[in-house]
């Protein structure tokens, strides 16, 4: 059995210094680096000690899969090749993680939707890939432009969902998101997103640890399912029994399977909230006006706020880092005290208002809104304004156009 | 703190995921006893007790320690066989220890036979024909365990205790987490301790409504 405390401090191939994960994300220097968040996806995948990557192109994510062919051509992945499509690769990823290897992908938009039958399939069999999702519109008539509506379609795949800010976030969620999801009791894949472009093609100041020291690698044998081999192939536990089968038992079997699933997703709790420190970021809650959002959606409602301040109306902020597991106690304590919750969003349907509104009291409170789609940006003006009309009060900003 | 308790069924038609119903694992040097943290002295008197109180008290060793894949696994199967052999000898009048393995996932049809092994996607037919009481799983990979785990707590009344090599398991009404050889030889050791000073338990195991 591979120990891994074993390897601390020992090299891989590449000299880099196997580092307990928590000293590296905690404790080692880091060193302020102006990157796109392509590249900065590079840099955590250079640290990631990563098996396997498989690459598909689409943008907005095309550049941070060629960049980690970067990577296998230096030697810091073990193995890197293109798909025949979408679902191809996440097909081979689900390969790559049965056999017991730390896989990495990226994919996007129609991407996303077009691999989606095997998200759930990766979340039944307990394997821990990391999928980014640089978020981008879905729907026809095509748009490579962010927009988030791809996100609702994740929430219920059994998948933990993460929603990245910026680059530093997408950078230390990288690795923690490793850490989280590997542990044995969750051992699920998880869905890193951000905004694409946005936070993908935007240069930012990251501060990056050191490239000489990696994670410990992934130890396959703390899986709560057994590696696939000749003896036992996933095959025979996935297909044989309860698709071919019409009894109550497979029926309960395959109940209490998926209640295991998501089991494993509120369990994470724990382990999300030690690597992210919170599921959520709260500020100023004892105020009467909340906004609660994710992704980039929190640059511009920050940005708001400090508008409104600038008018003597004081307004506080939730970050929502992670979707699955919803940070459900967690939102209901942080806007106890507000008569207003404002939830701008970058997709057509609000699904994160939706989500607000089912987990607090009083849900009469949440604005949903202000949305934008399509590739649109959000001036925080809109939001500015949308909390103004909310209370009664002048517009600050004359807005064309939709979501004023 | 949840109020929900992980009792001895039969529960219900799906009985819950534990952990959705609040239930945490323990930290490291910490056990559950029925979805409350409590510290593994207690853990250790408890399930000790459950054994001895037990008219077929059970051990499904799983794969993890039924095949030798590694030194650490092979002193483990050691010490189950030990515990067995512990639990045979405390054994009271109307006692009847069993080992019965669970040795690989694959559902079992068209039928199971009972008296040799547990499966994980009907565990209950095992517990209901041999009237298990009291059971403990070791060496069984951790997702495959909480299936049983729930299928158990939902159809019989059997008192479940889990010597879980990681994290432990909600879904037991018992669970130790990071099991180890020491751990296993001091849970024999309080059933030798503790020998005499406990009950047998007067009802025999319930079937449920699904029976």
């Amino acid at each position: 059995m591979a120990e891994t405390k074993s390897i601390i401090g020992t090299q891989n191939k590449k000299g880099q210094t196997y580092t307990d994960a928590w000293k590296l994300l905690n404790e080692a220097p880091r060193t302020p680096s102006f990157f796109t968040g392509s590249e900065v996806i590079k840099e955590a995948i250079r640290r990631a000690s990563c098996d396997v990557m498989i690459a598909y192109p689409i943008t907005p994510q095309s550049e941070a899969a060629a960049l980690i062919g970067e990577l296998f051509a230096e030697g810091y992945v073990g193995d890197y090749f293109r798909g025949e499509s979408e679902f191809a690769v996440m097909s081979q990823c689900a390969g790559a993680a049965f056999g017991g290897a730390r896989v990495f992908t990226t994919t996007a938009g129609p991407g996303t939707m077009r691999a989606m039958e095997n998200f759930p399939m990766w979340a039944g069999s307990r394997l821990p890939i990391q999928m980014i999702v640089t978020c981008r519109g879905i729907n026809s008539p095509l748009s490579i432009q962010p927009d988030t509506l791809e996100i609702a379609y994740l929430l219920n795949t059994g998948m933990l969902v993460w929603h990245a800010e910026t680059a530093q976030d997408f950078f230390d969620w990288i690795l923690k998101g490793y850490m989280v999801s590997e542990e044995p009791d969750v051992h699920l894949p998880l869905a890193l997103c951000c905004d694409g472009f946005f936070v993908t093609h935007t240069k930012d100041v990251v501060n990056l640890t050191p490239a000489d020291m990696c994670l410990p690698p992934y130890d396959p044998y703390r899986s709560p399912v057994p590696c696939m081999d000749m003896e036992c192939p996933p095959v025979r536990m996935m297909r044989d029994p309860f698709v071919m089968k019409s009894n109550y038992i497979s029926y309960a079997t395959h109940a209490s399977w998926q209640q295991e699933i998501w089991a494993a997703v509120e369990r994470s709790r724990k382990h999300s909230i030690h690597w992210l420190n919170g599921l959520i970021d709260a500020e100023n809650t004892d105020t009467d006006i909340m906004i609660v959002a994710s992704g980039t959606a929190v640059s511009q409602g920050r940005e708001a706020i400090r508008m409104l301040e600038d008018e003597g109306v004081r307004c506080g902020l939730v970050k929502v880092k992670t979707l699955r597991p919803w940070p459900e106690e967690e939102i209901r304590e942080a806007t106890k005290n507000a008569k207003h919750i404002f939830v701008p969003e970058f997709n057509v349907t609000g699904w994160l208002a939706k989500e607000i509104k089912a987990t607090i009291p009083n849900h009469h409170r949440v604005h949903a809104g202000p949305h934008v789609c399509g590739g649109m940006t959000m001036p925080p003006e809109i939001i500015v304004n949308e909390i103004k009309t909310a209370l009664g009060m002048k517009k600050s900003f004359v807005m064309a156009g939709r979501g004023s | 703190m949840s109020d929900y308790r992980v009792l001895p069924g039969p529960e219900h038609f799906l009985p819950p995921a534990a952990a959705s119903m609040g239930i945490r694992l323990p930290n490291p040097g910490e056990a559950h006893i029925n979805g409350v943290i409590a510290s593994e002295e207690k853990a250790y008197e408890e399930a000790a007790r459950q054994f001895l109180m037990a008219k077929v008290p059970t051990i499904f060793p799983g794969p993890l320690v039924l095949w030798a894949w590694n030194e650490k696994a092979a002193k483990k199967a050691t010490a189950v066989r030990h515990l067995f052999n512990t639990l045979k000898e405390c054994a009271q009048a109307g006692q009847k220890p069993m080992l019965i393995p669970m040795p690989d996932y694959r559902p079992k049809y068209p039928k199971i036979n009972p008296e040799v092994e547990i499966n994980p996607n009907h565990p209950n037919l095992t517990i209901w024909h041999n009237k298990i009481d009291c059971c403990m799983f070791i060496g069984v990979h951790c997702h495959q365990a909480n299936l049983s785990l729930k299928i158990i707590r939902g159809g019989t009344s059997c008192y479940t205790i889990a010597m879980c090599a990681q994290a432990g398991h909600e879904d037991a009404m018992l669970s130790f987490r990071d099991a180890s050889v020491e751990k296993i030889m001091r849970l024999a050791e309080t059933v030798k301790r503790l020998k005499g000073t406990v009950q047998l338990r007067s009802s025999t195991a319930k079937s449920g409504a699904s029976n």
